[in-house]
């Protein structure tokens, strides 16, 4: 909070109020940190703190709360779509996301989110993918592109061992369930922006009651990765795309789910 | 008194829900009363029961090793429940399908046309309000109009269609049980 | 799931009845949450408690509450999380392949001192096993479920007015100690009708400084079982064992039926205690002196109580649809003391009466007031059951 700034001067770039001051235990180079930072700017700038119940998952960034400054649940594994389910539906009044990564969301809770998805809940998912289990050291992840090491791939994703990355956005897209779906990057400032974007639709969306939202947003494990931090940004910007192209996979606006709760 | 009855027969006979009507007249002659039927896949087409126990004091065991009645709709409930039989129960057999004789002689045997009474009666489907009928009206486990009473408790509001062909069909039950009716 | 007609009267028969009403087990505990102000209800289909689902489908979005048929188990107890987070009187049931799927979250609430009632109306097992009612589940109600250092609250009905009460002794239990509770009924509790007094308890909410509310004027609360650091876990723990520890010592709940002048005491509960009531009739009536230990709470177990009770006792005969679970903690609580014998059917058998009579019998004639029991000894009651003395 500067005090005092001198009138040549104009102040753009300030911690957004929910976004806690402190430092962080992700590593260095960790896209959590740009997405924490973009999901408490979003939050600030549609006045949703004071009403939102935040679902934090297993892994990395289990610590939600010690970073952004909302009420937050912790999720059993995978489970963060069917505890936001619960919150929302006997908090109506709530904005209920979850933050999950793609082993929680793609593989151990790929149930939790395909019915959350089917029941059209009113809930925002941000599903943060970096091909690869982080925490535990570095496994292989359901979103792993083929080719890519990890220490249980360590020749490289092999689609005859271990079968094909799951692109479960596009998947979920299919859903009726489904309003808005997206996938964005924070692999350059100009995709940090159209990523923020995709966070304001996706929550409006679940606050006009037109269903499920969820972003995709292709992140970085240097350190899983074995990269340094801007070779990590290159990757995803260069590589990691050639799996999951960019942009807006559903947006639909007009329809409301048979049972959406009003409001 | 205490007076156990398990109801055999195939699903869809509607035995489940001849053991609900005597356990809903023993409610309303303020008796105690359990009600517990087999249940889960042999409910869907094979063979199903319900024991029902009626009492003057609190039931313990709702789960029977020795029955003072058994009405058999079908022969293999006759040829199941039959061995547990007390001596000198009484035994209701559905004589439009059951052509075997009871193997014991220790016993009290009612042998009705519960298909052909239910069909005199109106509905095919009330084979067990027959049996119940005779049941009842040979033992006076209830009375015959808390029978009635319950049937008006059960059916009478959301399937008042149905209530003359079950009326008619108890009335069969208890004429065939040999016992005036009791108004 | 019946071929007759609808068998439970229409969905608004609140206003109180005169009379005692016929209520299926599963439908009356269904019904009591309800009364007891349950907020919202998470399930998913099994047998032998389906109708606890299929009464809240009804029940619950006519009185505008939530109610989800979940994906799984799994799905079912973490949107029970999630809506106990906020502060909601939440309950879930399931019969015991999909408590083991629920087992995770129990955990994690526990951890997270989240208030629910879980219902488990217990069937035969292992693996899929049956459908038939049992009480295999003892151990994991009363020892397991998750992984972790916790306790739960565990209530035994043994009729269906009683499962009602409990119900609602459950919510209050739930808030008052912020801890899962759970109702552990069989399938004949769950499946059968006996006539209850259609009247409910609502247990008065309590102001839950913790729920996720919205950080609206006030800091932002977390709902969470992480503790990464040992010395912050470790005192976690403390607290939490040193609430159960309260829970142990306050909430012990147990009847007995004809003990002043028993000399075999029989220990069952639930439907085995129903079976061993008409047992001890039928014993009494051939002149052997038989009453009853009936526990209610199985976690806390009455275990003070029972060593009371047992003393200068002949003989104890432990009754359960399992091979011999509850009889773990008779032992504890016995501590050596004295004979202990055991009846049990499993696989969806419920015991009879008459085995039940004839388990007593055999205590009674293995433990002669001038004779020593051989401790080592082991009698094949038939083929069906053992009696082990310790």
């Amino acid at each position: 909070m500067t005090t005092s700034t001198p009138d040549s001067r104009r102040r753009i770039y300030t911690r957004p109020q929910t976004l806690v001051d402190r430092s962080t235990h992700f590593c260095p180079g960790c896209g959590h940190g740009i997405i924490h930072r973009v999901v408490a700017e979003q939050l600030d700038e549609m006045h949703l703190t004071p009403r939102t119940v935040g679902v934090a998952s297993v892994g990395c960034s289990v610590f939600l709360y010690d970073y952004l400054a909302v009420d937050v649940v912790e999720s059993p594994h995978g489970r963060a779509p069917a505890v936001a389910t619960g919150v929302r539906r006997v908090r109506p009044d709530a904005f209920v996301f979850t933050y999950q990564g793609d082993g929680d969301l793609a593989a151990i809770g790929t149930a939790e989110i395909v019915h959350a998805a089917a029941r059209g809940e009113q809930i925002s998912v941000i599903f943060v993918n970096n091909g690869i289990y982080g925490m535990t050291g570095g496994q292989l992840a359901p979103t792993t592109p083929l080719g890519e090491r990890t220490s249980s791939s360590p020749t490289g994703r092999d689609a005859r061992q271990a079968g094909y990355p799951i692109p479960i956005t596009e998947m979920l897209a299919l859903l009726p369930g489904v309003a808005y779906a997206a996938r964005g990057s924070i692999a350059d400032p100009a995709w940090i922006g159209k990523t923020k974007a995709m966070l304001k639709r996706a929550f409006e969306a679940q606050l006009a009651g037109e269903g499920f939202s969820i972003v995709e947003i292709l992140s970085t494990c240097p350190v899983g990765w074995g990269l340094t931090p801007v070779e990590s940004m290159e990757h995803v910007a260069r590589d990691v795309v050639q799996t999951y192209p960019l942009g807006v996979l559903k947006d639909r606006p007009q329809a409301r789910t048979a049972n959406a709760p009003e409001g | 008194m205490q007076h156990a009855t398990i109801f055999g027969g195939f699903g869809g006979q509607g035995l489940l829900f001849a053991g609900h009507l005597l356990a809903q007249a023993a409610v309303l002659e303020g008796r105690d009363v359990s009600w517990m039927p087999s249940y889960g896949p042999e409910m869907r087409g094979g063979t199903a029961s319900c024991t029902v126990i009626v009492a003057d004091h609190p039931i313990g065991s709702p789960i029977v090793d020795a029955a003072d009645s058994v009405v058999a709709l079908n022969p293999p409930s006759l040829a199941k429940f039959e061995p547990i039989l007390v001596p000198g129960g009484l035994l209701v057999l559905n004589a439009s399908l059951i052509e075997a004789q009871p193997q014991r002689t220790d016993r009290d045997v009612l042998a009705l046309p519960c298909t052909a009474l239910a069909r005199i009666s109106g509905d095919d489907r009330m084979v067990s309000v027959v049996a119940l009928g005779g049941l009842v009206g040979r033992t006076g486990i209830v009375g015959a109009d808390a029978v009635r009473r319950a049937l008006s408790d059960l059916i009478g509001v959301k399937r008042p269609d149905l209530i003359a062909a079950d009326l008619a069909a108890l009335e069969h039950g208890l004429e065939q049980a040999g016992v005036l009716q009791r108004v | 799931m019946t071929g007759s007609p609808e068998l439970l009267a229409a969905p608004t028969p609140l206003a109180q009845p005169i009379h005692p009403v016929l209520m299926k087990g599963n439908e009356a505990m269904a019904e009591a949450a309800i009364q007891a102000g349950c907020d919202a209800y998470f399930g998913y289909p099994i047998t032998p408690q389906a109708e606890i689902l299929e009464w809240m489908a009804r029940r619950m979005p006519e009185l505008g509450r939530t109610f989800v048929q979940a994906e799984s188990e799994l799905g079912a107890i973490n949107m029970a999380l999630g809506a106990a987070s906020t502060g909601a009187r939440v309950l879930v049931s399931s019969s015991g392949p999909g408590i083991s799927l629920m087992a995770e979250a129990m955990s994690y609430m526990a951890g997270s001192e989240l208030p629910m009632v879980l219902i488990n109306v217990m069937r035969g097992g292992p693996g899929l096993g049956s459908i038939g009612p049992a009480q295999s589940d003892y151990f994991q109600a009363t020892k397991g479920h998750g992984h972790g250092d916790y306790r739960v609250p565990v209530l035994a009905p043994a009729s269906i007015a009683e499962a009602m009460a409990l119900v609602a002794d459950a919510f209050e239990l739930a808030e008052r100690y912020r801890t899962p509770v759970m109702i552990l009924a069989d399938g004949v509790i769950g499946q059968m009708m006996e006539p209850v007094d259609p009247t409910y308890r609502t247990p008065p909410r309590r102001s839950a400084d913790w729920a996720l509310t919205g950080a609206d004027d006030r800091p932002p609360r977390a709902v969470r079982s992480l503790q990464l650091q040992p010395e912050a876990l470790e005192a976690h723990g403390r607290r939490l064992q040193a609430k159960f520890a309260t829970i142990a010592e306050c909430e012990v709940r147990w009847a007995g039926e004809q003990l002043e002048d028993a000399e075999i005491v029989i220990v069952a509960y639930g439907t085995s205690a129903r079976v061993a009531r008409t047992a001890i009739e039928r014993a009494r009536e051939d002149g052997l002196r038989v009453g009853l230990f009936r526990p209610i709470t199985l976690w806390p177990f009455p275990s003070a109580a029972l060593s009371a009770v047992a003393a200068d006792r002949r003989a104890i005969l432990v009754v359960e649809m399992s091979s011999g679970q509850m009889l773990e903690d008779v032992r504890l609580a016995i501590d050596g003391g004295f004979p202990i014998f055991f009846h049990g059917r499993t696989g969806g058998m419920v015991p009879t009466p008459g085995d039940v009579v004839e388990a007593a019998r055999q205590a009674w004639a293995a433990t002669g007031p001038d004779d020593e029991p051989d401790p080592l000894s082991l009698i094949e009651l038939g083929e069906r059951s053992s009696v082990v003395t310790r």
